[in-house]
This record gives C-alpha cells, structure tokens and sequence, in this order.
C-alpha cells in the first residue's frame, strides 16, 4: 500500500475518533503515528506539542501537516491533513440536514457523558508516557516543576509558557553547570 | 462568488490568528459572523457550536464546515473548511522545512530540551481543567483508571477504550442526561 494512503487512513482514524478536540487527540496520534508506524519519535512527538501551542490552528491539523510532511514530503503533509478532515467533513454534511434532530439527541448526549471520564483517562496516560520521555534529568524536572508552578498561579498564555520553558532550557542546560 | 470569498478571508483570518486551539476561536467567530457580518441568527451559531463539539474532530474545522454550509451550500462548506485549515497548513509545513534543518543546532536543542520539560505539565493542566466538569463519584473515577490501564498495560487500541466507554453510556447514562 502507498505509504500516502497509509498517512490518510491514520489520520482519518484520529479525526474519526477524537472527540473532545485538542488534548484528546493526543493518545491517538500517540498509538497510531508514534506507536503502531513509528513514524516520528517521542522526542518529535513532543517537539510537535510544543511548536502547536506556538502556531495557531487545531493541534489535529498541525500534527498531521508535520507528520504527513516528515514521512513523505508535502504531499505527505496534504494526505494527513485531508486524512483528518475528511470525517468531520462527511459528518458535518449529514448532518448539516438533520441540525434539529442532532442537537435534540440524548443517545449523543450519554455517549459523551460516558465517553469524558475515559477521555481523561486517556489524557492521563499520554501525560505518563510523555512523563517518562521527558524528564530523564535533574534539570527536566527543575524547569518542569517552575512551569507546573507558573501554570497553577497564573494565567498565562500558553505561547509565554513555552518562550518561558525555552528560555529555562538554554538557562538551565547551558550556563548552568552540572 | 463575493460572499464565498468574503467568508473565505473571514475563515482565513480566524484560522490565522487563534493560538490556543478550538476555544479560543469560539468568540471569534461569533464576532465575525453573527456580529460584524450577521450571516447567521445567535441562536444558529450556538447550536451550530454545541453540536460541533460533539462530534469528534478539531472544533474549528467542524464548525467552518456547517457555518459554509449556511451560507453557501457544498461549494461555501469547501470554502469555509479551506479557510480555516490553510493557514495552519502553511505555517506547520515553513516549520516543517526549517525545523528539520535546525532542530540539532545546539541552542535549538535546548531550548527544545525546556520546551520538552514544560509540555507534559501543559498536558497536566487540561486534565485538572477537563476533571473540574466531571462529577466526583466512584464509577468515574473507576473509569478513568480502566481506560488508562488499557492503555498502560494492556496495550488496547484507543479507539477501542473510547467506543467502549461511549457504550457505555448509551446504556447506562441515557435516563440521566434525558
């Protein structure tokens, strides 16, 4: 199979199934892009969480244009972005005609009450699995424990919190000896 | 024609400029499309959003696709999903380029290393904020241990864990939420 295609149906997967947006896509592009095809690393994988907090746009479409364009160019990049868009483009047109039905749906409305704990547990384990990835060293954790910090007193925007990490990182890691 | 380029800029703009994902971009929209353009009634637009959230994808994407559907057919939904998927395309795919050839170069690198320390504890975050509108009881947190050790241990493909839960509560939920 042409690895293009393989790009799409992963991508058409994760936007299939991702419900909630943002953070809840991660676990799977975890399992499908990192795990199961192993087309980028962790370090990547994390590479990309941090670049998408900077660049606007959904993280879905982010991911897939960088991860479609490692693997295979930008044609790559145009397979995984049609990938993830395509479900929610057919969903969208269905039921574009049924609006009222939809919204009056209880069988949606319990599927999601019992889908959002598991999405939680979900978020969590991507948390441990990037965890572990990350913080390997005394500095991680220092610079990770400062942003923890920052995030439970203030309010910042997510794009100061990563000038701020990276401004930690070059702190910590280079004029720091240790 | 004007309109459908009209709301093209309209959706490229938004799409431009929402750092923070799906719900950053909710007010903006509303400003431009039921405020300054008035293509749609308030009432149209938050229920266009309710049932955008609960389908799965990325937020911004479903929504452009059913506002473009209000206001110019199949070609207007093609429209409105462009608009907003665009320019993250292009800014991710200039990133792409440029990161492959610089992400080695010392400084990058740690910067990168603080980025990557700061990720894990973004991720740490929305899942406190996500938990806060859950309700505590026992079978939700039962859950979220049971979805993520299908995840840790067991190796269970997500989409698996996020059906199963969905089932869930069609079964069990659909009084309560009725």
């Amino acid at each position: 199979m042409s690895i293009l295609i393989k790009i799409f149906i992963s991508f058409f997967k994760i936007g299939a199934f991702s419900f909630g947006g943002g953070y809840a896509m991660l676990p799977l592009i975890q399992r499908e892009i990192v795990s199961n095809h192993n087309w980028i690393t962790y370090k990547e994988f994390i590479d990309i969480i941090g670049i998408s907090q900077m660049t606007p746009g959904p993280i879905a479409i982010n991911s897939a244009t960088f991860v479609g364009f490692k693997v295979s160019g930008v044609f790559g990049s145009i397979a995984g972005t049609l990938g993830v868009i395509s479900f929610s483009f057919i969903l969208v047109s269905i039921a574009n005609h049924y609006i009222v039905k939809f919204k009056e749906s209880y069988i949606m409305k319990a599927a999601l009450a019992g889908m959002r704990p598991a999405l939680i547990g979900l978020i969590i384990s991507v948390f441990l699995s990037l965890g572990r990835e990350s913080y390997k060293d005394i500095k991680s954790v220092v610079i990770g424990i400062i942003i923890l910090g920052l995030l439970l007193t203030n309010k910042l925007h997510p794009i100061l919190i990563i000038i701020i990490s990276g401004i930690l990182g070059i702190t910590f890691y280079a004029l720091i000896p240790m | 024609m004007k309109r459908l380029l009209n709301m093209f800029w309209t959706f490229f703009k938004i799409g431009a400029f929402t750092f923070g994902g799906g719900y950053a971009m909710i007010p903006l929209i509303e400003a431009e499309v039921v405020s300054k353009k008035h293509w749609l009634s308030k009432e149209d637009f938050l229920d266009i959003i309710v049932i955008s959230q609960t389908f799965p994808g990325a937020l911004a994407v479903n929504s452009s696709i059913f506002i473009g559907y209000r206001i110019g057919g199949l070609l207007g939904a093609i429209i409105g999903l462009l608009g907003v998927v665009l320019p993250s395309f292009f800014i991710i795919l200039l990133i792409a380029v440029f990161f492959m050839k610089f992400r080695d170069y010392y400084y990058v690198d740690l910067i990168f290393k603080g980025i990557s320390a700061a990720v894990p504890m973004l991720i740490l975050i929305a899942v406190v904020s996500l938990s806060k509108s859950l309700k505590k009881s026992y079978v939700n947190i039962i859950i979220i241990l049971v979805s993520m050790a299908s995840i840790l241990f067991l190796n269970i493909h997500p989409v698996i864990v996020i059906l199963s839960s969905a089932l869930y509560g069609v079964i069990f939920l659909g009084k309560k939420v009725k």
